[in-house]
């Protein structure tokens, strides 16, 4: 257990600047989940965490404790890899007793630890048995038995369950989050995929092009995304994106489309006419309402719901989607109302959130 | 998935089969033949006569004493060559295999020696190490030490190994090398979050994982020593002072080439044979067992 602290941490390889400058503290406990696109910089920010890599600036702090120049093998931190790295020579029991045996634990105290850490993950029977020998979920298991067993400072996941396929990807998530909280081990979790980054994190923090988008609950990172890329990134079907123009001395927007929407929490500031983006997710169009004319191109019926595929009937008009309730009418072209009150606006040039007043 | 692919006749595959058929025939078959027989079989001095002996050349062969110093001869030699040449090529690879600048210069520079003919490696050798003309050579003798391996056999078979495990280095480095790049970073890397130092990490990890590497290299290593080196032997020191560096392989070539004995020369290499038989045996049984899993 311990806190977490990273100051200006920057990583360049070569002439690639791969983190630009990330400050960031978790408390002690807290679970922090990292998402972005690939290529955004999470994994290098994780290992630079781990000591793997080693930060062009900045430092990293754990506890108080400087560790920034400190050898991997000398942080106590346990990470849990991708393809989770299972030590292929060694039975399960040894994989998750190797790091108790350098640090110089008793017999005893190696069976007590493993044999605790085997059976809160149901790994009990399989403790002889080689890594080859394992299922994917079950190696995966084994990973985090691994850090477990460590009782380390801090938990480091790096894309733990994108091996898995759907399911057991839904089932251990529950379970490392489950666990997470019953040991109170402060994390820092890495993923891509963004229910991972939902239901998993006290905080989210949302990566892109190596700076921090955002940094916040995985709530108010869906109802108050920070910039375009953060809202198209989080929420699944993405958000729809209007071009629009600020108008009614900023309490309205009239969209390029056509209609105009008044804002609904307040007006915005800003000159008559001013380049905007308005972004409204797709469960929060209502089908029926005639602000709005969309060309249907594909219906995709998922059971409960279905997604409408479509485009504004102007030319060069960007795709949007719409989420319905049940059964999708079926025709070419649909009338959509925009919920003023799940709007969000955005400042065209700049990508940025445009909240009230401001 | 059956990868196999099943012909409807014979003919096809046997031609297809014929060239090698035929090259292992012809340069491999039929010489190993004659020398089956004619180990069995002893010849006059003058060339005359030829008579069968059935297993009496064996017989005398593992009966004499000079044989079987110099079949010890050549195990305590190619043990040294393995050793030597695995041990320098793996502490290399080691090296290759950090994320350095210049690495691969230095991997393409390590190489180079393979390809280099045992004989010239040899005289190479000659001009370093000879304690007239050799630049070591004359100032290992000058700092005191008494160096000649013309007379003194230790320190010629001291440097026969050495020249043959030089050359074997860069082989087993390259080999070492694809070795150590199999093992997934991430299990190093696993290691050294568990705790794991440089050298604890080393003997319980990687030396463990690359250990079919190691056991491929070590039959590899026996078979050179004990057969490919002729060259390097004989162009150093022709088995010599006396028959203090002559492994089985130069025997065999002295008795047969020299003292035209045949049937004997032909019964060491009948011996040498079976060995070779045996060390690839147990390589494929191994290395088949590998695989399966």
């Amino acid at each position: 257990m311990a806190t977490l602290e990273l100051n200006g941490l920057r990583k360049r390889f070569g002439d690639t600047q791969v983190l630009r400058q990330i400050d960031l503290s978790l408390t002690d406990g807290e679970m922090l989940v990292i998402v972005g696109a690939s290529g955004c910089g999470k994994s290098t920010l994780l290992r630079l965490v781990a000591g793997l890599e080693t930060p062009t600036a900045g430092t990293v702090r754990l506890d108080g404790r400087d560790i920034t120049q400190l050898d991997p093998s000398a942080r106590d931190i346990a990470m849990v890899f991708q393809n989770y790295a299972l030590y292929p020579h060694f039975s399960v029991f040894d994989n998750m007793a190797y790091g108790l045996r350098i640090r110089g634990l008793s017999k005893a105290a190696i069976q007590a630890r493993v044999d605790a850490a085997a059976a809160m993950l149901g790994l009990g029977d399989l403790l002889t048995r080689k890594p080859r020998q394992l299922s994917g979920g079950q190696r995966q298991r084994v990973a985090m038995g691994r850090a477990i067993v460590r009782e380390p400072k801090l938990f480091l996941f790096d894309e733990p369950l994108s091996n898995l396929d759907a399911k057991l990807r839904v089932q251990m998530r529950a379970e490392i989050r489950r666990l997470q909280r019953r040991l109170g081990i402060t994390s820092l979790y890495v993923t891509h995929d963004q229910v991972e980054a939902m239901t998993l994190g006290d905080r989210l923090l949302v990566m892109h092009e190596g700076r921090p988008a955002q940094l916040a609950t995985p709530m108010e990172v869906f109802e108050q995304p920070a910039d375009t890329y953060v809202a198209s990134f989080i929420g699944a079907p993405a958000m729809n994106f209007l071009p629009a123009i600020l108008t009614e001395h900023g309490a309205a927007a009239r969209l390029d489309a056509g209609p105009t929407i008044r804002f609904t929490d307040g007006p915005r500031a800003g000159p008559e006419g001013m380049a905007l983006t308005l972004g409204i997710r797709p469960e929060h169009l209502t089908v029926g309402d005639p602000q709005l004319r969309v060309q249907v191109d594909l219906i995709e019926p998922l059971g409960s719901e279905t997604l409408i595929h479509g485009h504004l009937p102007t030319a060069g008009a960007p795709p949007m989607v719409i989420k319905v309730a049940g059964r999708a009418p079926a025709s070419e072209a649909i009338a959509v109302g925009i919920q003023a009150e799940h709007l969000h606006v955005f400042n065209r040039e700049t990508g940025m959130r445009k909240a009230p007043g401001a | 998935m059956d990868r196999r692919t099943v012909f409807g006749g014979w003919l096809l595959p046997v031609l297809l089969v014929l060239p090698q058929l035929l090259l292992t025939g012809f340069f491999f078959y039929w010489p190993a033949g004659e020398a089956v027989w004619s180990s069995m079989t002893s010849q006059d001095a003058f060339g005359e006569g030829v008579r069968f002996v059935g297993w009496d050349n064996f017989a005398e062969l593992l009966a004499d004493p000079l044989y079987l110093e110099s079949a010890v001869r050549t195990v305590v030699f190619c043990g040294a060559v393995s050793i030597l040449a695995m041990g320098l090529a793996l502490a290399l690879a080691v090296f290759a295999d950090r994320e350095v600048r210049g690495r691969h210069a230095y991997r393409t520079l390590l190489i180079w020696p393979y390809a280099v003919a045992p004989a010239m490696s040899a005289v190479l050798l000659l001009f370093v190490l000879d304690p007239r003309v050799g630049l070591l050579g004359r100032w290992l003798n000058r700092m005191g030490l008494d160096w000649d391996y013309h007379l003194n056999g230790n320190q010629a078979l001291l440097m026969v190994v050495m020249a043959s495990a030089w050359k074997q280095v860069s082989y087993n480095f390259i080999f070492f090398l694809a070795g150590l790049q199999s093992i997934p970073r991430a299990v190093t890397e696993a290691a050294r979050m568990d705790g794991a130092k440089g050298w604890h990490r080393f003997r319980t990890i990687t030396v463990p994982l690359l250990a079919p590497t190691t056991f491929f290299l070590l039959v590899v290593n026996l078979v050179y020593a004990a057969f490919d080196t002729f060259g390097t032997i004989n162009a150093l020191t022709h088995g010599g002072p006396g028959k203090d560096t002559e492994t089985l392989v130069l025997k065999v070539f002295r008795d047969g080439v020299v003292n035209q004995d045949i049937g004997s020369s032909s019964a060491q290499s009948v011996i040498l044979m079976l060995g070779v038989i045996a060390l690839t045996a147990v390589q494929f049984r191994f290395l088949g067992r590998r695989t399966e899993t």
